[in-house]
């Protein structure tokens, strides 16, 4: 059993927690995942770790609601203990100096953007940060993300922080005005694809972290296959960070879709006359 | 010579339609007239034909006269896991092979016996005294090799700790094998057993990445068995084979057995019910795999193998049991493509016909395409049970741990590996059988022993 030690929302729907697992604490680097199970009939769900406090044995995740599980999870509280955590999972981002970095984040992305611009910046980095999301309530860790970039930008779909507009706008203005030796971007499909289109018009080399469907996250079981270059890869123990030039992106949107129908009888199933449990106490 | 007395199985009418258990035990009356037909042979050819080599005679005389609790200790001598053996193992290729009776009759059923002794004696505990020696052995995969060698060690006084990167034991005896085979409740007992023997299991630990080979040193461990199991499966590389509604026997049969699948929505995790199923594959896991597809709801599911039927490597009787629940074999045809709708979902596979050729490297009829002979069949779901390769997590992050090119760890004749205290078994170097993969954790433990006593 793992502990949820703290527990804070930090975005509308948008939940930090940290968790006790000394030795993922210990061991865990930017660009890794765990995966959580919360009870026994629960499911396994991956979650990149967001920061780690090894002194206090910390693992920190963040996570929107979005189906079943992550609104089970946010219906926990401080002191609460989830079944089942394992990790770190997948191969660590590649540090190293490049000169300037752009990271671009979509939404929750940032709190996987997070761990990755420390270690750059760490290595000597220009880090150049631009965080895109619908809008204004969105936005997490804006503070923490200030302090790891040398220049942090926004952009909301409705204009209520930062321009109007997308994260890659952001960035075409930014690729006018410097000269950037690497991008990487993490966050949904569709703003993961366009960082990608709009990169490989220039030649500039990028990195995504993908996010597929997962069951095992050891390599057993393929449900994370993508195709990279033409070839089946596994996100899990290939990745999860890949050339966004390579990745077939519309066939990585639809498998995401692939059990989007029982998810929703899952959610529905959950979400029926029920209240808040952390409300109710 | 009296008839052998055949396996109970319930109706395929009645088990195609549930998760329950298809072979349903001997009665009391059953276990002793077929236990009756063992010759008790001098020098029983049975036992060497065991990979774990049990006295096979030795028990079954036990069963004779009705004292399972005196077979099973027999039986425990060298398997710690007969309610899973007399289940899993294909006694027609070992034991019941060299049956001296399967020379002019049909050989004693030892495995439906072993399962009697097991089953019978499930309440009783294994009363076994052992002199603790304090020496920690670490075993990482809590599957059938990691189990057997565990508990061997444990046997021998040593203090085992087994590592397990899922949330649960057992490893392809859990995830891959269906309830309808072996129910997890006798996988459970029998695990149960081996805690109680003082067997410690921890879950979620991914050694390689949770912690690696040097930190388990570090707290103390001598020794330490690496059995992590084959877990990558096999794709066929051709094109189409990402569309959705295509997965891999591994993900199929994880969803169901570890995640419970068959009991969603109560169970988080979903699995699709295709109408119009393909399984790939000649294999157990092939078998399991269109079984399973048969239980959630299929209309019609088709097994398409690329040899002829009597190439195929799964049991005679895992063949039997399918084809009685309706599963349509499609033999000497290989699959070309996947089609898909416009959703990116499958709707149907390209094959085309084969014949069979001169023998291969693997003594089997090597299949050579008919020219002309494509043609298409409907499917909205498909499951490739193709194989499985060694999980590369370990060896790759364990610096001087040798592999060969398969990627399987290298061994010597003491099952040590490249490095120093470190062995391994069981399918991460070559096994490809539940019972294979004991009788290298039996052999491993015995050479830890060894090698821990020098």
């Amino acid at each position: 059993m793992y502990k949820i030690v703290r527990k804070k929302e930090i975005g509308n729907k948008i939940h930090n927690l940290e968790i006790y697992a000394p030795e993922i604490a210990k061991n865990a680097k930017a660009g890794q995942f765990v995966i959580f199970r919360i009870d026994e009939k629960g499911e396994r769900v991956p979650l990149t770790v967001a920061g780690t406090n090894p002194k206090e044995g910390l693992v920190r995740v963040i996570f929107q609601e979005a189906g079943k599980s992550t609104t089970q999870l946010a219906s926990l509280c401080e002191g609460d203990f989830i079944r089942d955590f394992v990790g770190p999972l997948g191969h660590p981002t590649v540090i190293k100096h490049y000169g300037t970095v752009v990271a671009v984040a979509g939404g929750v992305g940032a709190a996987e953007l997070l761990p990755l611009i420390k270690e750059l910046k760490k290595a000597g980095n220009k880090v150049i940060t631009i965080v895109g999301a619908r809008c204004k309530d969105l936005f997490i860790l804006e503070d923490e993300l200030k302090q790891e970039s040398d220049a942090l930008f926004f952009a909301t779909n409705d204009g209520t922080c930062g321009i109007k507009g997308f994260a890659t706008d952001v960035l075409k203005e930014v690729m006018d005005k410097e000269e950037v030796n690497i991008v990487y971007a993490i966050g949904p499909v569709p703003m993961m694809k366009a960082v990608s289109e709009l990169t490989k018009e220039k030649h500039l080399e990028t990195m995504v972290s993908l996010n597929p469907i997962m069951l095992d996250g050891t390599g057993m079981c393929g449900a994370c296959r993508v195709t990279v270059d033409g070839k089946t890869k596994f996100a899990c123990v290939d990745g999860p960070e890949f050339d966004a030039h390579s990745v077939h992106w519309d066939e990585l949107a639809s498998r995401l879709n692939s059990f989007k129908d029982l998810e929703k009888i899952s959610f529905d199933n959950f979400t029926v006359g029920r209240e808040c449990e952390c409300r109710k106490k | 010579m009296p008839q052998k007395v055949n396996m109970p199985e319930r109706d395929p009418q009645i088990r195609r339609r549930d998760f329950e258990q298809v072979n349903a035990g001997y009665s009391k009356e059953e276990m002793l007239a077929e236990a009756k037909r063992c010759l008790q042979c001098k020098n029983p050819m049975c036992a060497k034909g065991c990979p774990v080599e049990i006295n096979i005679p030795g028990f079954i005389k036990h069963l004779v006269k009705d004292n399972p609790s005196e077979a099973i200790k027999v039986l425990k001598q060298k398997t710690n896991l007969p309610a899973v053996c007399g289940r899993v193992c294909p006694q027609e290729n070992q034991c019941e092979k060299s049956c001296i009776l399967s020379k002019k009759d049909e050989a004693v059923s030892i495995g439906n016996l072993e399962r009697y002794a097991a089953d019978a004696t499930v309440n009783i505990e294994d009363n076994i005294s052992i002199k603790k020696n304090g020496v920690k052995v670490a075993v990482v995969g809590s599957g059938p090799a990691g189990l057997t060698c565990g508990g061997d060690l444990l046997k021998l006084g040593y203090n085992v700790t087994v590592y397990e990167s899922l949330h649960d034991t057992g490893g392809v005896l859990r995830y891959g094998i269906p309830e309808f085979r072996l129910p997890k409740k006798v996988l459970n007992v029998e695990i149960e057993k081996l805690k109680k023997l003082g067997m410690k299991i921890v879950l979620n630990i991914l050694i390689g990445r949770t912690k690696n080979i040097k930190d388990l040193f570090d707290e103390g461990f001598k020794a330490i068995f690496v059995a992590v199991g084959s877990g990558l499966p096999i794709f066929p590389r051709i094109p189409g084979e990402n569309l959705n509604h295509i997965y891999c026997s591994n993900e199929f049969l994880a969803r169901v057995n570890l995640m419970r699948a068959f009991d969603f929505p109560n169970y988080d995790t979903p699995v699709r019910s295709g109408k119009n199923i393909v399984v790939v594959g000649g294999g157990n896991t092939a078998m399991d795999s269109a079984r399973t597809a048969v239980r959630l709801g299929a209309n019609r599911v088709k097994l398409v193998y690329r040899r002829s039927e009597a190439e195929m490597p799964a049991r005679l009787e895992e063949r039997r049991h399918a084809k009685e629940e309706g599963v349509e074999f499609i033999t000497l045809t290989k699959l070309v493509r996947f089609i898909g709708d416009d959703n990116k979902a499958v709707k149907a596979v390209e094959c085309v016909k084969m014949q069979l050729g001169e023998p291969d490297e693997s003594g089997r009829s090597s299949p050579r395409e008919i020219a002309g002979s494509k043609y298409m069949i409907d499917a909205d779901m498909v499951v490739l049970a193709l194989g499985v390769r060694p999980n590369p997590i370990l060896p790759s992050l364990t610096k001087g741990l040798n592999i060969n090119s398969h990627g399987h760890i290298v061994i010597d004749e003491n099952h040590m590996t490249s490095i120093p205290g470190i062995f391994a078994g069981g399918d991460i170097v070559g096994g490809d059988t539940v019972i294979s993969a004991m009788g290298m954790g039996k052999k491993a433990a015995k050479a830890i022993d060894n090698y821990l006593k020098k």
